[in-house]
């Protein structure tokens, strides 16, 4: 019955997107009204079914109905109730379903939001998202289609894959990741619908650069959730492995970075067009990219969990929008001649053109280290890895090239740099650059990685600390204004700028976290008895016993400590290992203590009486902060998205001759010879 | 990209200041392959058995490997107090004496499949960084007496000490 339901609610979307396809290009070759009304309808009627066969699937997974392989392949009746609502996206099919559910709901969104638009350009990326759907439809209604029936019917399922239900992040780094992913199909979609009606001015970015910011919003707060999952559950102390899984999830976010920088090129300069319209479909190729490498196997990964015969799809389907999109571009390519041009090397455009070289370059490493794997089995037949090194050691001159590119840019204005207040701004960053260098050698920091890190992060920090100050106290002497009064009057007047340096200052954080907690990081480990102790930096650990709990899902097995820091008792820390009797192997629960600098203490083995334990214990400084970072990026994306809306209608109420879509004000041909550091 | 920087100059200088800006860009792509290839070729990491390892001759020494095996029933040499581990692992054929420090997972015991992730020493001795634990996805029912349950009962009557 769910079978039968959930498989035609599949079909029925799949159906829908093949005629909307067409009608919405109909619609969008004879700007016909009626046919774009319909095609939209299609967009709406797509979310509301994939609502329902989400929540059918979901309340199959609740009531245990195992005549559904989904449900008979992660269901288990051991599993509690909240670990069986979230293993909605434990394995392949489930996630495609779910993934079905957010790619609907933004198309009908998007199309929403825009649906009183004229001209071919929104039917035309309406179509495309068409496109894309039928894709996954067709994914859920023949490879993966997690309503298939099973007979005969199981009495008991294995239960989701136990690091799935180790821990709660689970809950919200899939969905949260998701969100950017297939938030990125909007300017994808967008620049596809600009080059098929011809549309080639800036029209497709104004539509889709709030879009980009919102996925790209989901796609950074995803990548940190991913890594604060690694850390909080596979128990090695870090959160970057370099593993292909997380490689997937930062090479679009590097595109997609590159693509925010850049369609500010093009608004505010009209340079940059090949380039962006290229960068949308990078970034949403990439994305393609990322689920297949996560979800075919074929590269192997602690997060790989699925091993099918969807790959082949996937391949097809990439090749397919690669070869489409470089035909528009090509056949468009006399229309593309570009409008403005480079005034000065010391300008804002010339940083955003370094910006982009830097993060193009930096995917393409990451992407060759990720892909070298299948090229050598495919090539020279043998199996190898790309090591960590590699990536560190690569990474390394992109990061702080990116940093140094962030202390340049807001100080320099658009067009042509005038020297007044740009030698102060490289006189203060460059000062602090040397004193922060000088200080970590000084106080013991020996890892050059660390000691650059640190340095082009203070070069960053005071450039963007500077955008603040100026017109802040600007402000207060010209208005007599409060600080807080000031600084919230400057960030409204320009929510994009300041929400973006705001961006900043959480890149700069993460970045000084990440170089700290592995730079400055010990571990030790130890086999102690009961009563003995270890210690490590400051922190003592005195082994107090072993114990066990059987669980309805899962077999625990725990040690407790007696933790102290310089003597001061800070509580017990309960590391434990999880038995789920679909593995042998166990699952680690390390025991973490965030603070300034955490604690993480691992149970790694005992001795089945009890009597022996043996604990690794990590002290690693400021981990804390990449997570703090990573919410500072929203949090200055989502800022800028919030008022920069917010003062666009307003805006518009007072002006409707004001073109849409610029949070900035108007798109101004002349150079802006003024910055708002120098001009407040 | 290249032509951003000429648009403003006249269609005749076009060509030439285009081919030149193309030849810098193919320089120092060239270059950042080069110096990619290179960084990976220094961190590529090869999996082995004892076997493959064994029939590089000198060159085993060179490169780290991950080397995968069985480990050989009552070899295991663990120090607790020192954590200081000996095993020797095999494919078969070939066996291959494995040091490590540090604690293996708990899962670590004769006959498992593991990967280990090091160097071959001059000695012979395969010096390893890491050691994982080869377990399978493929779902199998515990034996009775195998489960956690069973192993760990004395542990569970102690709970709440």
């Amino acid at each position: 019955m769910r079978s039968l339901l959930g498989t035609s609610l599949s079909t029925s979307a799949l159906a829908i997107s093949v005629v909307g396809l067409v009608v919405a290009v109909l619609a969008a070759r004879r700007l016909d009204d009626r046919l774009w009304k319909w095609a939209r309808w299609g967009a709406y009627a797509n979310l509301w079914i994939m609502v329902v066969a989400n929540l059918l699937m979901v309340q199959a997974l609740v009531v245990r109905d195992f005549s559904l392989s989904y449900v008979a392949q992660v269901g288990s009746h051991a599993t509690p109730l909240f670990f069986t609502v979230i293993s909605l996206w434990a394995a392949l099919e489930g996630s495609l379903l779910f993934w079905g559910l957010i790619m609907a709901g933004l198309t009908a969104l998007v199309i929403y939001v825009h649906r009183e638009a004229t001209g071919p350009l929104v039917p035309y990326a309406l179509a495309t998202m068409f496109g894309i759907g039928i894709f996954f439809y067709l994914l859920l209604v023949v490879p993966a289609n997690p309503f298939a029936a099973v007979y005969p019917v199981p009495a008991d399922g294995p239960g989701p894959n136990p690091l799935l239900q180790n821990h709660p992040l689970m809950a919200i780094h899939p969905p949260i990741l998701y969100l950017g992913y297939v938030g990125m199909m909007v300017p994808f979609a967008f620049a596809i619908g600009a080059l098929l009606s011809g549309k080639l001015d800036d029209s497709w970015l104004h539509y889709t650069r709030r879009w980009t910011v919102f996925a790209w919003t989901f796609l950074t707060l995803g990548v940190v959730a991913g890594m604060w999952w690694s850390y909080e559950v596979l128990g090695w102390g870090g959160y970057w492995a370099w593993d292909p899984v997380e490689n997937a999830s930062f090479l679009p976010w590097l595109t997609a970075t590159a693509l925010i920088h850049s369609s500010m090129v093009q608004e505010r300069r009209g340079m940059l067009r090949v380039w962006n319209l290229t960068l949308a479909v990078a970034t949403f190729l990439l994305t393609i990219l990322g689920t297949f490498l996560t979800r075919s196997g074929i590269l192997s990964s602690v997060h790989a969990f699925a091993e099918g015969t969807i790959g082949s799809y996937f391949v097809v389907f990439m090749a397919i929008i690669l070869v489409f999109s470089v035909v528009l571009l090509l056949g468009r390519s006399e229309e593309l001649k570009t409008e403005g041009s480079l005034d000065s090397i010391a300008s804002r455009e010339t940083v955003f053109f370094f910006n982009n070289v830097v993060l193009v370059a930096f995917t393409f490493t990451v992407l060759l280290g990720t892909l070298f794997p299948l090229l050598a089995e495919a090539f020279r037949g043998v199996t190898v890895s790309v090591g960590a090194p590699f990536f560190n050691q690569m990474t390394l001159p992109f990061v702080v090239a990116l940093l140094f590119l962030m202390g340049v840019g807001p100080a320099l204005p658009w067009g042509k740099a005038s020297r007044k207040g740009l030698d102060q701004n490289f006189i203060q960053a460059g000062s602090a650059m040397v004193v922060v260098a000088v200080l970590s050698v000084v106080l013991g920091l020996r890892d050059p990685y660390a000691v650059l890190a640190f340095a082009f992060s203070a070069f960053a920090l005071v450039t963007n600390v500077r955008e603040y100050v100026i017109p802040v106290r600007a402000r207060m002497k010209a208005r007599g204004e409060k600080i807080i009064h000031a600084l919230a009057s400057v960030m409204l007047s320009n929510p994009r700028r300041y929400g973006g340096y705001f961006a900043h200052f959480g890149v700069i954080v993460m970045a000084v976290g990440i170089a700290a907690s592995s730079a400055l990081q010990t571990t030790h480990e130890a086999t102690l008895t009961p009563g003995q102790s270890m210690q490590v930096e400051d922190f003592t650990l005195t082994f107090e016993g072993m114990w066990a709990e059987d669980q309805p899902q899962r077999f625990q097995v725990g040690a407790t400590l007696a933790a102290t820091k310089n003597g001061r008792g800070i509580g017990a820390m309960e590391p434990r290992l999880n038995y789920y009797p679909t593995q042998e192997d166990p699952v680690p629960t390390p025991a973490v203590r965030s603070r300034m600098t955490d604690l993480y203490v691992v149970l790694m083995a005992f001795q089945p009486d009890g009597s022996q334990a043996t604990i690794q214990a990590i002290v690693e400084p400021l981990v804390i902060w990449i997570w703090v970072g990573g919410v500072m990026i929203a949090l200055g994306a989502s800022f800028g998205l919030v008022f920069g809306m917010r003062k666009e209608t307003s805006s518009k109420r007072r002006t409707s001759s004001q073109r849409g879509g610029e949070g900035r004000g108007q798109v101004d041909p002349k150079p802006q010879l003024t910055s708002a550091g120098e001009n407040p | 990209m290249s032509n951003e920087a000429t648009s403003s100059e006249t269609p005749e200088k076009r060509p030439r200041r285009r081919g030149l800006t193309l030849l810098g860009v193919g320089v120092i792509l060239a270059g950042f392959g080069y110096f990619l290839l290179g960084g990976i070729g220094d961190n590529l990491v090869y999996y082995l058995s004892p076997t493959e390892l064994d029939a590089r001759g000198d060159a085993a020494y060179e490169t780290s490997v991950r080397l995968g095996g069985v480990v050989i029933p009552e070899s295991i040499q663990w120090d607790a107090e020192a954590l200081d581990l000996r095993f020797r692992i095999g494919d078969g054929s070939t066996e291959m004496e494995v040091h490590s420090q540090g604690a293996p997972p708990q899962m670590f015991r004769d006959g498992i499949e593991v990967l280990v992730e090091g160097r071959l020493a001059d000695s012979g001795v395969f010096h390893s960084t890491n050691l994982m634990v080869m377990h399978s996805n493929e779902y199998r029912a515990p034996q009775e007496g195998q489960r956690p349950q069973d192993l760990y009962q004395d542990l569970l009557n102690s709970e709440g000490e």
